[in-house]
């Protein structure tokens, strides 16, 4: 525990505990709009955790990890629907399923030198396969979808994950929580200064001792792993799947732009992106909706401005900025 | 017995000749220098016997054991340690870090691991610039951090390559003490590829010479540095 908290400035730690206890008792004073949208942006702030991973800190671009969520969710939508077990054993099969697909894609890129530009394009690849493949999987509903039965609102039932936002808003705060701890005791390891090594430069990496392959490979499965949840998420908070919507492109896209904006490989990078990005896209469509203005793709063209903006100004991300102007970065 | 035992390797690229049929050994505890001029293959060397490349044919036995073959990260858990002639640190870690991350492979744990990095930083004159980013330092200070790194994984056997490059001459006299203080002192068995002769001559016993991808001379140094093929094709045009 005391290592979760090393080196942090006294000021970081109380600037720590303040936004949790923010976020505590947030739900209880906004509205349903808004705490919909707290919930949406806790999502994509433990998803950026998850893909960050991977790509932050090992440096392995997955463009495709729509196919997690994805999988993740019908995992335990099937397991729920189908044979009545509680998400939270689905979960495991979920687990189970995301990281055996991590695994089969980092095998055979890593073991056949893909790597790069082409590993990020086999990432979108695969998630285009499972994504036909689902489409055409009609005891799963196909291209025609798969729906939660959706239970009374008034009661909240944690073990089957049927109920109110407002528990769907804590079960998403208590998981953003732990990845945050998970990632932070990640990198303050061995794996973690593995995985930094072979993302600075893989031959010197190699040279000092780590075997490259089998680094890669767990950064791969972790982060498919714990992807796998968001998806379970995904599945009981909205109640329906798509193979469409939820393997989509956009949307792996989506779940990469708050960590990339918030600061790549950093702890805090992606819960920042997370809180910057999804307010703003919202508010923004919120606005338009208001004016009467209908444009479409109003926010993917909002995300690009962002990105650019952030890529011209801010290379390292919006965080490790603001870290510093604030005084919160960890002593070494 | 010799801790390093190559015989007769050879490495070809796309009918370039880089090495062929080169032996060497290098006993436990000794520093040799390989010497040669630009292209000699000196480098490919280096690298067949880190498992960068495997020789298309020979044998290299290290510690007893054949290692040709082996990945690179076997080979430094085998206890030889290498520094790139393109340094190539983690430009984004600190100095510090890039050397705790060298420092993991031979201790149980990351705190014992920074530790080992802080005592390697200091014996290389680093440790003031040890939360530095890498990427913020001089070339001279990157080779110097290469070779931190590969100290720092506990080697047998260290592999370095033109760590003196564009150093100054009394930069060269410091690292070339560090270099006989940690040989003194830990036993360390240095094999070491230089341009800068005053380096050579002042740490190897033993000098090998390739030209053309082949050995064309070793020994001692007095005795190398007068050889009239090694005179011809590399020390010469200093000489005359
Ligand atoms: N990966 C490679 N692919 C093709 N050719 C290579 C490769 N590596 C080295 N060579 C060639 O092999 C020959 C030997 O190169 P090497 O780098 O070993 O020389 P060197 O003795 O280290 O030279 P220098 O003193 O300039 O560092 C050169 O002709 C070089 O161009
Ligand atoms: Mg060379």
């Amino acid at each position: 525990m005391n290592m979760l908290f090393d080196g942090l400035p006294r000021r970081a730690l109380v600037a720590l505990g303040l936004f949790l206890a923010v976020l505590l008792v947030a739900p209880w004073l906004v509205n349903a709009y808004i705490l919909s949208l707290l919930v949406v942006v806790l999502y994509f702030a433990y998803a950026g955790q998850a893909w960050n991973v991977m790509m932050g800190f090992a440096g392995q671009l997955s463009l495709g990890h729509s196919l997690y969520v994805g999988l993740g969710a019908y995992a335990a939508a099937m397991m729920f629907t189908k044979f009545g077990v509680n998400p939270w054993v689905g979960l495991l099969v979920a687990v189970a399923t995301t990281t055996a697909m991590g695994a089969i894609i980092g095998f055979l890129a890593f073991r056949f030198g893909i790597g790069g530009v082409y590993f990020a394009i086999l990432t979108i690849a695969f998630s285009e396969f499972v994504r036909v493949g689902f489409d055409h999987w009609p005891w799963l509903g196909g291209s025609g979808g798969l729906f939660l039965p959706v239970a009374n609102l008034s009661s909240n039932d944690l073990l089957n994950l049927r109920g109110a936002p407002i528990m769907f808003y804590y079960v998403m705060l208590a998981m953003c929580v732990a990845a945050l701890g998970f990632c932070r005791w990640l990198l303050g390891s061995r794996l973690g200064y593995y995985w930094q090594a072979i993302r600075e430069n893989e031959d010197a990496a190699a040279a000092l001792g780590i075997p490259v392959f089998r680094y890669k490979m767990i950064a791969v499965m972790l982060s498919s792993a714990m992807t796998a949840f968001a998806g379970v998420f995904y599945a009981f908070y909205y109640n329906n799947l798509f193979p469409e919507q939820i393997f989509s492109m956009g949307r792996s896209i989506e779940i990469i732009l708050g960590p990339i904006i918030g600061g790549l490989g950093t702890l805090i990078g992606p819960i920042v992106g997370a809180f910057v990005l999804t307010p703003l896209a919202d508010g923004l469509s919120e606005l338009l909706q208001w004016a009467g203005i209908d444009v479409p793709g109003v926010k993917q063209v909002f995300y690009g401005i962002c990105l650019l903006l952030v890529v011209v100004f801010l290379p390292n991300g919006i965080w490790p900025m603001l870290a510093r102007r604030l005084g919160l970065e960890r002593e070494h | 017995m010799a801790l390093l035992e190559v015989v007769g390797i050879g490495k070809h690229f796309r009918g370039l000749r880089a090495l062929h049929d080169v032996s060497f050994s290098i006993p436990q505890g000794a520093i040799h220098a390989m010497i040669g001029p630009n292209g000699a293959g000196k480098t490919t060397c280096f690298n067949v016997v880190a498992g960068v490349y495997k020789p298309d044919g020979g044998s290299i036995r290290f510690d007893g054991k054949p290692i040709a073959g082996l990945r690179p990260d076997q080979i430094c858990r085998a206890g030889i340690g290498r520094t790139f002639q393109v340094v190539k640190p983690f430009p984004g870690l600190s100095v510090l870090d890039n050397v705790v991350v060298g420092a993991l492979n031979a201790s149980a744990s990351v705190a014992q691991a920074r530790k080992e990095a802080m005592r390697v930083l200091e014996l290389l004159h680093l440790a003031d610039k040890a939360k530095h980013p890498a990427a913020s330092l001089t070339l001279p200070e990157r080779k110097r951090v290469e070779v931190a790194r590969a100290m720092a994984t506990g080697p047998k056997l260290l592999l370095l390559d033109e760590v003196m490059a564009g150093l100054r001459p009394t930069e060269v006299d410091e690292m070339v003490a560090v270099f006989r203080r940690v040989n003194q002192e830990t036993g360390l068995t240095i094999l070491l590829i230089e341009h800068v002769m005053r380096a050579v001559m002042a740490l190897a016993q033993h000098i090998v010479v390739l030209h053309y991808g082949e050995k064309i001379a070793e020994g001692a140094p007095q005795e190398v540095v007068k050889d009239p093929k090694v005179l011809e094709c590399y020390l010469g045009e200093e000489a005359l």
